[in-house]
């Protein structure tokens, strides 16, 4: 018999895998994955945050069930196995929203079914679940979708207060008065390349404040 | 002049190091060369220094630009005067007219500006560059007059920050830096970069004359409204609406005389840009397609910004092709793209700034290919002989 070693469900080593994500091993800011869908949906908040719990949801249950099956799938056709199983959360979560958030689904339009395609779930499978137990590979999940959400919704809050002067579609901008002093919205934060800068600014920031992310030449 | 020199002398040890404001250095340094030609020689080996460096460069270039500014200083007014039907003003108080609504621009584009550059000089350690005396002499021109002064600030510093100094600061940027706040307020405030009431100082307001129209050259082709085109000879002398200094051909030309005189601007540039303009201009004008192709092919050189983005902003030392041959492709290419962009997309009735913004990407790409090419013939050369 091999010997199983018995680990706390949240010892440090998992905690790590939550935690990690957010900060110093983002999905997008640091190892620059899923920009696509960050540029599209990040316009006004409330699609934002829609889209972050939906590739949330898809990357920790693809990762656990890819962690399930991981030593039956046979390496040569991995990639369409992952597939498919994206595939089908994907169109679940799809169907979901169609139910129960249709104006949310109608802003998010072709981007749910796009989740398929985001490089940070096929990246965590392969990099990830392919190699792990499920219940780490569940905890990765779950924190590399709360990274990607965490700068969704910062960008989105930039976006939808200096582009549309509200925040949740609550105009604050126009409570606050400022319309009269002669301020207008701007209207490039809507268009998506100020999404890519806003990006850009995040990854600026985080590097100044921690230098260990900056490359070495 | 002495007792300046003396005086700068004197409290030179203070920014020196260990001195009371080292961390100030740059700033010393940046007043002390902008005041006085620097003293220093180098100690070993032949390197001479030219006294044609980078300041004289850019001052030689704020002069080529004084004609534009002082034309579009007595535009304002002119137009001002058509606009409100005056018609009591000399010369002298539309230009004074204008200036002092030009003034504001400039200013608000100095001071951000330079507040930044000189912050961002601190934090580096750099030099100060002087990079920015011209970037901020031209964004004013390429404004309309009638801009809020807070979203020219705002796009300054979006141009300063982003466009330049992310990527290292002078010399290093890709995007030639007064286009790029330009691009950023046609994007962020459409409003107050087209339409027809935004050139002439006042109108936004309202209280023009019944019937008149302060719609530009460019925009009244779009429309098809080329029966109210101003004439040729009016669009060349500049006595038409548009942005501050864009609009007087003359002006600028002279302006285009004064860099090819002294060697700052380059005339491939120049040459090739207007050569490719006109040839698609007449190309459009054999192939026909709408109503806006059989305009005269010459038009396109007199209408809106090209004159002056083909003397003063492709011809930008950082952001164009450094290669000879490449300024030939960059121009040509340059000079094409505007005329299909003002033709062609129905969105934008100027093609000038997102012409060269979009070539300014491509230079580097033409570079290399153009360096490339060289090596190959050179590698051919020697291997047949």
């Amino acid at each position: 018999m091999e010997k199983v070693e018995k680990e706390p469900l949240l010892s440090a080593k998992n905690r790590k895998l939550l935690t990690n994500p957010l900060g110093i091993d983002n999905p997008i800011t640091v190892q620059v994955l899923g920009i696509c869908s960050a540029l599209a949906v990040t316009v006004k908040m409330k699609p934002a945050i829609v889209m972050a719990i939906s590739v949330t949801v898809v990357v920790a249950l693809s990762n656990l069930i890819i962690a399930l099956m991981r030593k039956s799938i046979p390496g040569r056709i991995r990639i369409i196995v992952q597939l498919v199983v994206i595939a089908t959360l994907v169109i679940i979560v799809d169907q979901f929203l169609k139910a129960f958030a249709f104006d949310v689904s109608k802003q998010l339009s072709v981007f749910v079914g796009l989740i398929i395609t985001n490089c940070i779930i096929m990246g965590r499978l392969e990099a990830f679940a392919m190699a792990n137990k499920p219940w780490p590979s569940f905890l990765d999940g779950i924190g590399n979708g709360a990274g990607y959400g965490l700068i969704l919704i910062i960008v989105s809050f930039f976006r939808e207060f200096l582009g549309s002067g509200s925040i949740f579609g609550y105009p604050v901008m126009e409570k606050l008065g400022v319309y009269k002093f002669g301020y207008e919205d701007n209207g490039m934060m809507i268009l998506p390349p100020m999404a890519l800068i806003t990006v850009g600014l995040i990854i600026w920031f985080q590097r100044a404040r921690n230098k260990s992310l900056i490359e070495n030449k | 002049m002495s007792f300046l020199l003396d005086k700068m002398k004197k409290i030179e040890p203070l920014f020196e190091k260990g001195g009371r404001f080292e961390k100030l250095h740059s700033v010393y340094d940046g007043f002390a060369t902008f005041l006085f030609v620097p003293d220093k020689v180098t100690t070993r080996g032949s390197h001479i220094r030219d006294h044609m460096d980078m300041k004289r460069t850019m001052t030689v270039v704020i002069i080529a630009l004084m004609p534009a500014l002082l034309f579009g200083s007595y535009n304002i007014g002119l137009q001002h005067t058509r606009a409100f039907g005056i018609n009591d003003w000399t010369l002298m108080n539309m230009f004074w007219f204008g200036f002092l609504k030009i003034l504001p621009l400039i200013i608000v584009s100095y001071v951000v500006g330079l507040g930044i550059e000189f912050i961002a000089a601190q934090i580096r350690g750099h030099e100060i560059n002087e990079g920015y005396l011209v970037t901020g002499m031209l964004i004013p021109l390429i404004m309309p007059v009638d801009v809020p002064l807070w979203m020219l600030a705002v796009s300054v510093a979006f141009a300063v920050i982003i466009g330049k100094e992310i990527f290292g600061g002078t010399g290093m940027n890709i995007l030639n830096p007064a286009l790029t706040a330009r691009a950023f307020l046609f994007f962020s405030y459409p409003g107050w970069m087209t339409g027809d009431a935004v050139w002439i100082e006042g109108l936004t307001k309202g209280g023009g004359l019944d019937g008149f129209s302060g719609a530009t050259p460019l925009a009244l082709a779009k429309l098809d409204g080329f029966s109210q085109m101003p004439s040729a000879m009016e669009m060349f002398i500049g006595t038409i609406p548009g942005s501050v200094g864009e609009t007087s051909t003359v002006a600028i030309l002279i302006g285009a005389f004064i860099l090819l005189l002294t060697g700052v601007g380059s005339w491939r540039i120049m040459l090739s840009m207007t050569l490719g303009a006109l040839g698609m201009g007449l190309l459009l004008n054999a192939t026909g397609g709408n109503e806006y192709t059989q305009i005269p092919a010459y038009y396109h050189l007199i209408m809106g910004g090209f004159a002056f983005g083909a003397v003063f902003m492709a011809t930008d030392p950082v952001t164009a092709a450094q290669t000879g041959t490449g300024k030939y492709i960059y121009g040509a290419l340059t000079g094409i793209l505007v005329v299909i962009i003002r033709v062609f997309n129905p969105a934008y009735p100027e093609g000038t700034m997102l012409a060269i913004l979009l070539m300014n990407v491509m230079a580097p790409l033409i570079d290399h290919y153009v360096v490339q090419a060289n090596i190959r013939r050179r590698i051919k050369r020697v291997k047949t002989a």
